[in-house]
């Protein structure tokens, strides 16, 4: 049995203007969530997967569709008859409370007694590390303390699915990369479906067992992260998920034989430009540390450029814009996109 | 500035601009002086209030202390407390009551009122609306205090707009029941208490509403998902979130409407049954009676009693949400 389900759900918002059209935030997407996965909605912002995550929540009712929980059909209950947790995206404490006290709301309201809901909170805020702030108020913590604190709330109650609304989104890059390590692991022990919002691809590729790539309120492709890194169904897609080349037309059926064909920056090399068969000139460098990114205008169509990444060893006197080089690629690199 | 012509590095950087005169001048130094800029800012309201308002609140206090010779209608300057002490004869402790229990009473109609307003204007009312609400709200304040109240007293008399559609509607008896009560009650609605906290209650309302709406609009309904979320029900919902997180502002009206009926005499003296209210006291004490002194005392009394009630309301958690 899935844990969350969703089947034919649009979310169609009336226009605010007069004349204007109504927004398809969520148009007839079907998924599917397996029990105990760590499952990532990715898309740009306005795709459409926070509204998603809001149907499931129940804080958005779907204009049509099924969405189910567990099995049992959720579409039209309020947020307080589900059996989900949402950690927000501004974490969403409250600031009259204190820590304990935001901790253990999800159990006074259960009507748990006062000296049973600290104990739970006590050992909530030992799990997410923050053993000795349970008396203070949320305005008194640091972004990432809020953000654990968010989290213990959310699981006090033993939620069968955990939504996770880009909680990493307002962190800097060390802190966010700690807390995707602990999230994942946390995951891993709890055992609980992670339902994960975010518009960050790396973020979604390191921490997902499986990903659904949203665009204009469309589910594009659902699969795991190599599947989507791998083998693209689309362009967008292609695009979305890292670095992608992706040719077309001429230049695609003479290089590669197919229609549309994505090749990855990192499987291109470079050779000599008298033994290659196609050759080009660098017009941009860019520096990354442990490789550089270069921009290839190929000699033979004047409009493809080709982006290829040299690992550091790799990069020598020669990675300058104007240098003539040869590219080379295995035919393993190449991968058809079926559509647009 | 002199600058050499031969030196390279002095040649190829920009000339900078001239901060030494004019208001550009004048701007730097203040920059680099933050505390100056800082004394000009806060000084001349830092005077007003230290000298004028608090000098005034001194002055007065010190009055309070001293007392009128019966005989001369002169003030004599020995300082002694019987003008507090004659605040609890049985008169005028039944003025400070009445002028308390009219303000508390005033104070909770204003607030039931004005949250179910306020948490519409807040949470639902959008666009136009909104801005409808806004103006219904504020309106009232543009025009004279005096022209609402003496048109109140025409909505009130005995002759007036609501006993004549009561008239009409054969509901006179509710009116005469209404004014039969003990203590409220009176010959007419502009005669008697009930006259008087109703036009209280009208003219402290915007008071009340416009606080309360501005604490609701500050809720994040990110919060307010999260207690659904938590899954409270939305009744506990608004007691254990929205009535918190509002109590600010129903403090802060609070805080308007009641020390606004404290001081307030002209309204109890177009309206009501001619008992006297404290500012009333105040107002004849210092003018007709020329007893400073004793109206100084009797100034004291509502700020004691808004002193007491802040306490009061940051021992109930009022403020805790700020």
């Amino acid at each position: 049995m899935a844990s969350v389900e969703m089947q034919g759900v649009s979310c169609i918002f009336p226009s605010t203007s007069k004349e204007g059209k109504d927004v398809r935030a969520v148009d007839d997407v079907d998924l599917s969530i397996n029990a105990g996965e760590f499952f990532t909605l990715l898309g740009p912002s306005g795709s459409g997967k926070t509204t998603c995550l809001r149907m499931i929540g129940g804080f958005v009712l779907p204009t049509s569709g099924t969405v189910r929980i567990e099995g049992a059909d959720v579409t039209q209950l309020p947020p307080y008859s589900r059996p989900v947790n949402t950690v927000f995206q501004d974490y969403a404490l409250f600031p009259h409370m204190t820590i304990a006290q935001n901790i253990a709301y999800g159990l006074m309201v259960k009507g748990v007694g006062t000296s049973e809901r600290l104990k739970k909170a006590q050992a909530m805020l030992e799990m997410v590390a923050l053993p000795d702030v349970g008396d203070r108020r949320p305005m008194q913590l640091s972004g990432g303390q809020r953000q654990r604190v968010a989290l213990a709330r959310a699981l006090i109650n033993e939620p069968k699915v955990l939504l996770l609304d880009e909680p990493l989104g307002a962190l800097d890059l060390k802190l966010r990369e700690q807390m995707q390590t602990e999230l994942k692991s946390l995951q891993r022990r709890l055992g609980i479906t992670f339902l994960f919002i975010t518009h960050d691809q790396h973020e979604a590729l390191s921490m997902s067992d499986r990903i659904g790539v949203f665009n204009n309120g469309k589910l594009e492709q659902v699969g795991t992260p190599q599947d989507l890194y791998n083998r693209p169904k689309t362009r967008f897609v292609a695009q979305f998920l890292g670095a992608a080349n992706v040719l077309e037309g001429e230049a695609s059926r003479q290089l590669t034989g197919a229609k549309i064909a994505m090749l990855r920056p990192e499987q291109i090399s470079l050779g000599d430009p008298k033994k290659c068969s196609v050759v080009g000139v660098i017009d941009d460098v860019q520096y990354f540390g442990g490789y550089s990114r270069i921009r290839v205008g190929l000699r033979a169509f004047s409009a493809q450029h080709l982006t290829v990444d040299i690992p550091a060893s790799n990069v020598d006197e020669q990675i300058r814009i104007g240098t003539e080089v040869g590219l080379k690629w295995g035919n393993e690199a190449v991968h058809a996109i079926q559509s647009h | 500035m002199r600058s050499n012509p031969t030196s390279r590095g002095a040649q190829s950087l920009p000339a900078p601009v001239n901060t030494d005169v004019g208001l550009t001048g004048l701007s730097t130094w203040l920059y680099q002086h933050k505390r100056v800029a800082f004394a000009l800012l806060v000084g001349p309201p830092i005077i007003w209030f230290g000298v004028v308002y608090l000098g005034s609140l001194v002055s007065l206090l010190a009055n309070s202390f001293f007392r009128l010779d019966d005989f001369t209608g002169q003030v004599v300057r020995e300082l002694g407390f019987q003008n507090f002490i004659t605040i609890f004869e049985p008169a005028n402790l039944d003025v400070v009551i009445r002028t308390v229990g009219m303000s508390v009473a005033v104070t909770l109609a204003c607030g039931l009122i004005a949250f179910p307003m306020a948490f519409y204007m807040a949470r639902y009312a959008r666009g136009g609306m909104k801005a409808f609400l806004y103006v219904a709200v504020l309106l009232p304040l543009w025009s004279s205090y005096l022209v609402r109240l003496y048109s109140w007293k025409l909505l009130l008399a005995k002759e007036g707009v609501i006993a004549w559609t009561l008239n009409h509607l054969n509901m006179t008896w509710v009116l005469d029941s209404l004014l039969a009560l003990p203590y409220v009650g009176g010959s007419s609605l502009s005669f008697s208490p009930l006259g008087t906290f109703l036009v209280f209650v009208y003219m402290w309302l915007p008071f009340m509403v416009l606080p309360i709406q501005a604490a609701i609009e500050r809720i994040p309904s990110s919060c307010l998902e999260a207690s659904a979320d938590l899954g409270a029900k939305p009744g506990l919902t608004f007691r254990q979130i929205i009535l918190p997180l509002a109590m600010p502002g129903v403090a802060a009206g609070s805080i308007f409407t009641f020390s606004l009926t404290l001081g307030d005499y002209i309204i109890p003296q177009v309206i009501g049954d001619s008992t006297l209210f404290i500012g009333q006291v105040v107002y004849m004490q210092q003018g007709t009676a020329g007893n400073v002194p004793f109206a100084a005392a009797f100034s004291i009394v509502p700020i004691v009693v808004v002193l007491l009630y802040l306490w009061f309301a940051k021992r109930r958690g009022a403020f805790d949400a700020l």
